[in-house]
């Protein structure tokens, strides 16, 4: 696990490399997202999380980096003495529009956070350009690897299919998923080493799934909500949420958000509640925190229903 | 790591053989077996069984051989005895065509319908499969037989290839080429005919060197083998030491054959000089390069000479264990390897004191399951593994952290079989042969329209012209299209290229390259818009998915070559070509790996050359 460390050792060497024709020092072992970040340069990430190992796979954060065959990911390449790299160039452009128009083609990504519709129009992304979306196949958790799905001759396939409902904290709506592997990670060795979920298929039929795809209630899943805490899509999510979105009265403008100690051990989980209309709707922990590092438990994460249950 | 193990059920005896019979029977109820008293006394699991991970994949593929399919409790049953969770096993068993983890038949055929046996009427052999088996990919377990396309099964200058895959009866997986509906009915009826390796060489004994006891070796007998000079060269290699050995190889400038061209004497050092250890060797004989069979002639025909390379690198690099990764698709060649690798330990040439040196080498066959990614080199360690064959991202490079994380050299079989070549005449003498950039000879797989199809040993050097005419051309009266150097992952050359010298350097001067020496020749007669389709749906189906240029864009590829094949363009064919050049150029420059990387270049060749005109007429 990825905790906080007090630094003990002799401060870290510092590093020099060139940004975008800036001079930029880093201390040893700063990633080129990080040396982006400290010079103000906004560089998008999808995969990339502090508290989780990088896995480098949605590839919108890649930059040029001179003396490279490829572009590389900012988020995973560590910086090395005299590096010249540049954020903006025209390949970086559009290989980060291509990136965002493949994941808006395919994926649905109306509940991600502002900043991604913002990236579509810094880069001009238009995913209607592969053609209209095609319904999807609802028996994606069944397809054999490397089996032939027959080619749309009109439309851009996607990875549309009903929602997961099947346990009463969360659902599972993978019409929604970039498959950016933070729930897996979360669920397994980065965070809650409860491995109930992993990524199963290959190619465009890759998906996240239990084995053989059992509901939650017959996996490992131990409702912790780590992985719902790290979805950057709203692919999982609280069935309090879910529910009230289907029913048109989820108002994130009406909420207000508590910040608490987890009353049920003694670990000391600071919890952020999140309340609309005198009901907590869902709890959160903040990433930063260094007991949790946004990572909770059953208790913290559901036992809020019994703190407004009336009985 | 809290798993929770047994909601599957038990498993059946024939599933808990097959597990058993790959990981040895369990010693307490902790791992599946029966509990006894003292199990309450003590844990075992964890950190001591994971170790056993990378046993994962063998025994996913005992419980398919044995029993048809990967089957909840069987998954269970092994999940429990090994400390794996089951959700990752199943992500495991899910990325492996040749694993099935659905009820299916007993026998499953998998027919070629890759771009070589496309070339010389694939779509007629499916349908006559079609006709007796009923529809393709239908795996109804009520049935006795099922059957899929598949890509190339290495056996392409046949030009039509099958994979038997049965869990009933005396045979498992059994290989066939030629192959016809009629042929296979008849397998299927009674017992396998002894395997016979097809010797489909057609350079001249004299003028071989690698190939030199193709044919002519027994290659089920060491004495055979050594009879043609077999282990000199591994003596010679234990004489000079480590350093020598490495030192020949850089004299000799012996790059790559399996399709990244680099300098193998460099890569050797680098892991000999590596201080961590222990270190490993991997000889990378997953040749699924569609159009590629060399290592498949080189594995069943002569397979003490792919022992003894990697003895050599071995020593060379200081590692203590070898592995040969052999893809699922060649059973005969895995079976003949495991054979040799007895054969070699009982004789003292693996095991402990190697040749009565203090080198001490042990060799594992570890056999694929279906996934061309298997073969990139990352990915392949986490196959190893038990992981899913994903590719890592680089760096760290292989001779850092490959398998387990150790120092690790990998090479291809005909990189590897250079070897003993090299040691035989001198690093000096080596480099005599060939041209500057490229020394030695090559092994070119020439398949498709020409009158003699098989595998030629040629001294690098000699024309494109020159090959095809050793292989007699394309049949009289029909005129040569194009030819597809270097399989899937290289390029379209046309009938203008062939003076075109077959060297790294000259290749790469046209934007082509030689990858793992395919020599696809079309002609006239074929629908070079089906081929380019057939390209474009192998790599969508290959990927392995894991990020997001290619997974989505190989999709976004093949969409609009249907496209442009059905005349249902968006837009003007100029802009669609645009939006195919902008999604190769995304491909090219952000995926991870080669796969992605490559998987634009063979189509974009075309495009350059004009063969779009098969795709439709307005273009
Ligand atoms: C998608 C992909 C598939 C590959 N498949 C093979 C293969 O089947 N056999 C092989 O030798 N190399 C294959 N390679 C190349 C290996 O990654 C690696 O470069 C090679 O094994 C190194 O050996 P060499 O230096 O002797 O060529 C593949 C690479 C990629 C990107
Ligand atoms: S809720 Fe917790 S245990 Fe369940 S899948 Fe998500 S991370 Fe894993
Ligand atoms: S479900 Fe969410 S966190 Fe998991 S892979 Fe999909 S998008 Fe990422
Ligand atoms: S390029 Fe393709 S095959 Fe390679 S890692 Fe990415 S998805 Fe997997
Ligand atoms: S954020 Fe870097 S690859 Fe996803
Ligand atoms: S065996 Fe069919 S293309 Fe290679």
């Amino acid at each position: 696990m990825n905790g906080h460390r007090v630094a003990l050792a002799a401060p870290r060497r510092l590093l020099t490399l060139t940004i975008d024709g800036r001079e930029v020092k880093v201390p040893e072992g700063s990633t080129l997202l990080q040396a982006c970040r400290q010079v103000g340069i906004d560089t998008p990430t999808l995969c990339y999380l502090e508290n989780l190992t990088p896995v480098n796979v949605c590839r919108v954060c890649v930059v040029e980096l001179e003396g490279s065959r490829t572009l590389v990911p900012a988020c995973s390449r560590k910086a090395e003495n005299g590096m010249v790299v540049s954020s903006d160039s025209e390949r970086v452009r559009a290989s980060r529009k291509l990136v965002l128009e493949f994941l808006a083609s395919s994926v649905d990504l109306s509940l991600c956070a502002p900043e991604v519709s913002a990236w579509m129009s810094r880069y001009g992304a238009d995913p209607a350009r592969f053609g209209s979306p095609e319904p999807g196949n609802v028996d994606r958790d069944r397809t054999r690897p490397g089996e032939h799905s027959p080619v749309s001759q009109d439309g851009a396939a996607t990875v549309a299919q009903p929602p997961k409902l099947d346990n009463d904290t969360y659902v599972r709506d993978y019409s929604r998923c970039i498959l950016c592997y933070k729930c897996v990670e979360a669920c397994g060795s980065d965070a809650q080493n409860t491995f109930a979920i992993a990524v199963a298929g290959r190619g465009f039929e890759a998906r996240i799934s239990t084995e053989f795809d059992v509901g939650l209630p017959d996996s490992a899943c131990v409702y912790c909500g780590n992985c719902i805490g790290v979805c950057p899509t709203g692919a999982l999510m609280f069935k309090s949420e879910f529910e009230m979105r289907q029913a048109g009265t989820w108002a994130p403008e009406r909420q207000s958000v508590t910040t608490t100690i987890c009353p049920y051990c003694g670990v000391g989980c600071n919890l952020e509640l999140h309340v609309q209309d005198n009901s907590i709707v869902k709890v959160t922990s903040p990433l930063d925190h260094d007991v949790t590092l946004g990572h909770l438990c059953v208790k913290g994460r559901f036992g809020y229903r019994f703190v407004q249950s009336r009985e | 790591m809290d798993l929770r193990l047994g909601l599957a059920g038990p498993p059946t005896d024939g599933e808990k053989a097959a597990v058993d019979s790959v990981l040895g029977d369990p010693e307490s109820g902790w791992d599946g077996g029966t509990r006894t008293q003292r199990d309450g006394h003590m844990a075992v699991g964890g950190h001591q069984a994971r170790g056993r991970r990378h046993l994962l994949l063998p025994a996913l593929e005992s419980l398919q051989e044995r029993t048809g399919w990967v089957s909840p409790s069987g998954l269970d049953y092994l999940c429990t005895r090994l400390s794996v969770p089951p959700a990752e096993a199943y992500g495991v068993a899910a990325f492996y065509s040749l694993l099935r983890t659905d009820p299916s038949p007993p026998t499953v055929v998998h027919v070629c319908d890759d771009v070589v046996c496309l070339s010389q009427g694939a779509e007629d052999l499916c349908r006559e499969m079609e006709a007796r088996f009923g529809a393709e990919g239908r795996l109804d377990p009520e049935t006795g037989v099922g059957w899929t396309r598949s890509p190339c099964l290495g056996r392409c200058e046949q030009g039509s290839a099958a994979l038997l895959q049965r869990s009933s009866g005396p045979n498992g997986r059994t290989s066939l080429a030629p192959a016809s509906a009629d042929a296979i009915a008849a397998l299927l009826g009674g017992t396998d005919p002894e395997w016979l390796p097809a010797a489909p060489v057609r350079t001249p004994p004299e003028q071989r060197r690698l190939l030199r006891r193709v044919g002519r070796v027994n290659p089920a007998s060491l004495d055979s083998y050594r009879a043609w000079g077999g282990y000199q060269a591994l003596r010679a290699a234990l004489r000079m030491g480590p350093s020598a050995v490495v030192e020949e190889l850089k004299r000799a400038r012996l790059m790559g054959r399996g399709g990244a061209a680099f300098p193998t004497g460099a890569k050797w050092e680098a892991v000999a000089a590596n201080p961590l250890r222990p270190h490993f060797f991997v000889c990378n004989a997953d040749e699924s390069e569609p159009g590629t069979f060399k290592d498949r002639v080189l594995l069943e025909q002569d397979p003490f000479a792919v022992l003894e390379a990697l003895t050599i690198a071995g020593l060379a690099t200081g590692s203590e264990r070898g592995y040969v990764y052999i893809r699922g698709e060649y059973p005969e060649a895995a079976a003949g390897v495991a054979r040799a690798v007895a054969e070699a330990r009982r004789h003292g040439f693996l095991g402990p004191s190697v040749m009565g040196s203090d080198f001490n080498f042990e060799v594992e066959v570890r056999e694929g399951a279906g996934a061309y990614i298997a073969g990139e080199e990352t990915a392949l360690f986490n196959s190893i593994e038990g992981k899913r064959p994903e590719p890592r991202n680089k760096p760290p490079f292989p001779t850092q952290a490959g398998l387990f994380g150790r120092p690790t050299g990998i090479n291809n079989v005909e990189t590897l079989v250079n070897v003993l070549e090299i040691l035989t005449v001198g690093g000096e003498g080596y480099a005599q042969l060939g041209t500057s950039g490229s020394t030695g000879t090559r092994l070119f797989c020439v398949s498709g329209c020409v009158q003699a199809p098989g595998l030629y040993e040629l001294e690098f050097g000699a024309t494109l012209a020159q090959l095809l005419e050793l292989a007699g051309g394309v049949p009289p009266g029909r005129s040569l299209r194009a030819v597809l150097l270097g399989g899937a992952a290289g390029s379209f050359v046309g009938p203008q290229d062939l003076g075109i010298r077959l060297t790294f350097e000259d290749t790469r001067a046209i934007g082509a390259s030689l990858g793992s020496g395919v020599v696809l020749v079309l002609d006239d007669t074929v629908d070079l818009g089906a081929i380019l389709r057939r390209l474009a749906r192998f790599f969508r189906d290959e990927s392995c998915g894991q990020c997001v240029p290619c997974r989505v864009g190989t999709v976004r590829q093949e969409e609009l070559l249907a496209r442009l094949s059905a005349g249902r363009t968006i837009g003007s064919v100029q802009a669609e070509l645009q939006l195919l050049r902008e999604i190769g150029a995304a491909m090219r420059d952000s995926s991870i790996c080669g796969l992605g990387q490559t998987a634009a270049t063979a189509i974009e060749s075309a495009v350059r050359l004009g063969l779009l005109g098969g795709l439709e007429g307005s273009v």
